[in-house]
Order: structure tokens, then sequence, then C-alpha cells
């Protein structure tokens, strides 16, 4: 049965406010879910108001600043600050979103972030997505063949092949599809969840791949798969702007397709 | 990690913004409950047809309250929103309507859908009724 509402030691309460600096003009508050795991307490949402005009653009820039000029406690994922390695995954203004890719002048009112949603919190904003990627690895991630290549040339496709994997290969595992999935959260220990299959589906449309039937037969379960209730908070939420609904839509169809 | 156990469970429903996607599904799910509640009423009201007069007065009483007119308009309206985004989830079961835009379209055409077929069906029975 699902669990509404947050266990006792996750419920969050104020905690401490960071007022702007009395020179900045344009200012803009930022609202970050704060838990520290050694001081024995709730999670706490802390306030800091910021000098937009020192600030970059993007909600990753504030996070930045902050750690950098008034916090520096503050912990948080972050790499690549350009969406292609998927680290800085958070709850931004009530969606899932990477930090690096979310303007601020998007966003009306204060900017709350929390971690992604319905996880393990590590520390602030750091979710633990060991299951994540446990369950990614369950779809075995890699091409899988019983013929060998030719030893003149590589595995070839055709260009109408190669089209298909398009819109799959460019996900970023940042999870933030599979957080923002309300079946997921509920059953997230046995649904694999949108970001995960949309890999499965990844390596099932690939014309070099030969394991088609037993990845189908991995996945045609109750909860694996058909926990899916094309609700469409993956595709809503994507930064990559990709269609993990539609890919699971697909694997669903093949599955539906072997027995016709 | 020192305290795995202790780690707290992220926020989830509590700050997730309702959005159209999950909203229309969440609805969906409960117009289906709805709809179960009044098919018992249904059978029941049948078997008092068939089998006891003075009970299916009663029924009939408890529905001409306003109490009970209110109920049978959103039993009207969550068959027509039930059975309309039922036929937009038998499109995505074809792999067809899954883009963001198209979603967004023929859930706002589920809810136009619904509420026009509610309208026409409450507002024939008005007029049946005022026919008599």
């Amino acid at each position: 049965m699902a669990e509404f509402s947050l266990p006792k030691n996750s419920r969050y309460k104020k905690g401490k406010t960071y007022p702007a600096p009395e020179s900045a003009k344009r200012t803009k508050t930022v609202v970050l879910y704060r838990w520290n795991p050694e001081d024995g307490q709730n999670p706490r949402l802390d306030y800091y108001t910021i000098d937009l005009d020192k600030c970059g653009p993007m909600v990753l820039d504030a996070l930045i600043k902050i750690k950098n000029e008034i916090d520096s406690g503050v912990t948080f994922r972050r790499s690549c600050r350009e969406g292609i390695c998927g680290s800085c995954a958070m709850n931004i203004d009530g969606t899932n979103t990477l930090a690096c890719l979310k303007p601020i002048s998007e966003i009306a009112g204060d900017i709350k972030v929390f971690p992604l949603p319905h996880l393990p919190v590590i520390k602030d904003l750091v979710p633990d997505l060991s299951t994540a990627f446990a369950q990614y690895k369950s779809v075995q991630p890699w091409l899988q063949a019983d013929t060998a290549p030719s030893p003149q040339s590589e595995r070839k496709q055709s260009v109408t092949e190669r089209e298909k994997l398009d819109g799959l290969w460019e996900c970023v595992l940042c999870f933030c599809c599979s957080t923002s999935c309300p079946s997921y959260w509920w059953n997230g220990d046995r649904y694999l969840g949108p970001a995960v299959l949309l890999q499965a589906y990844r390596w099932i449309a690939d014309s070099r791949d030969e394991a088609t039937g037993d990845r189908l037969d991995n996945l045609e379960d109750p909860f694996r798969l058909y926990r899916c209730h094309t609700i469409m908070n993956c595709t809503r939420t994507c930064p990559k702007g990709l269609n993990p609904a539609k890919a699971i839509g697909e694997i669903k169809k093949k599955i539906a397709e072997r027995v016709l | 990690m020192s305290q795995p156990n202790t780690r707290p469970l992220s926020p989830h429903l509590q700050v997730y913004r309702p959005q159209l996607t999950s909203v229309l599904s969440i609805s969906h799910r409960a117009s289906g409950v709805f709809l179960s509640a009044g098919a018992l009423v249904l059978s029941l009201l049948i078997y008092a047809l068939a089998f006891d007069a003075p009970l299916y007065e009663t029924v009939r009483g408890l529905f001409n309250t306003t109490i009970g007119q209110g109920a049978l308009c959103l039993w009207t309206f969550a068959f027509f929103y039930h059975f309309s985004n039922g036929i937009r989830h038998l499109f995505w079961d074809m792999g067809k309507g899954f883009s963001l835009p198209n979603v967004y379209i023929s859930g706002y055409a589920v809810l136009a859908s619904a509420l026009v077929l509610t309208t026409i069906t409450l507002g024939y029975g008005h007029y049946v009724n005022i026919g008599q």
C-alpha cells in the first residue's frame, strides 16, 4: 500500500534565513532542502536571498554561488553544467529537471529546490540512486549478439535502422523521469521506472542486438513493466525532451505483437 | 555511510506540482472507483424495481433530493469522463498520441468531450421531464 505522507523523520521544517546583501537591487530567494546526516535533526528548508546581478542565468549558477559565497555546507551533485552528465537532477519549482538547464528567469517567486522525489536522502540535495542503477543493470544495457561480425567490417546498420535509436541514445540517466512517476514512487522497489524502461527499449530497438526475445521475457511482468499506467509525468518532465512513455508503449506493443 | 537507516525520504506528493498529465490520470482512477459505487446503486434500483416496490419508491425519492440529483449529475460526468479517457488510453495502447503536444491536446479534448456529453445527456433528461 502506498504511503502518501512522509515518515516522521522526513518531515521538514523552516530553517535558517540568509538575507540579501544591502547593495543588491535585483534579488531572488532560493529555498533549499537541507539534511545533515550527522546532526540527528529532521530536514529543514533554508532561505537564501541572492543578488541576481551577480549570478549566472541558471539555477545551478545560483546553487554554486550560494555554496561559494554564503554557505559552503550546501551539498549537491554537479559536473558538466551543460545538460550532458545528468548529475544536477533535482526537483526545482515543483518539477524534476537539471539545474544547469533551468533558467532562473522561468521561475516566478521563490526558487524551491528539493532532491529528486521519493528517494532516500544521503545529504541535502543528494539522493541515493543505488536502486535505480541496480534496476538499470538488470536490463543488461549492452549489445548482445551470438553472431560474430564479419572480420572485415563492423556491425552495419542502415540509416533507417539507426534512426530508430534517435530519442533513446540521448538519455543521460538523470532519473528525473523515474522520480516524477507516482507509480515509481509507490512501487519503485519492483517497477523499473521510465528511465530504465527507456534504456531497455534502446537495446530492443537496436537492429544489431539479437537478444530481443530474452529482453522482452525479462520485462513481461505485472510490476517490472506493467506498473506503467501512462500517467505521462515522465515525458512531461524529461529535461532532454525525450519520451520515455512512448518507449514503454513500444515495449508493451512488442510484447502484444509476439502473441498475436 | 554512517547512518543509512535514518536517511529521510525526499518529499514527493508534498512538493510535486500537479499537472494535466497526473491530474487526468488520478481522475481516471477516481472516476472508475466512483462508477463502481454507482453500479451498486444501479443494481439496487433494478432489484427494487423487480422485487420490492416500496424500496423502489424510497430510492426514487432519494434521487429526487438535491443531493441525489447532484450525485446523478456527478455519475453522468464520471461516466463520460471515464469513457472518453478510456478511448484516449486505447490510442496509447496502439502506440499513438504519445508526443507531449498530443498528450495535452487529447487531455483537453477528453475534458471537453466529457462536459459536452454530460450536458447533452442531462439536457435531454430535463427536456423529457418537462415534456411529461
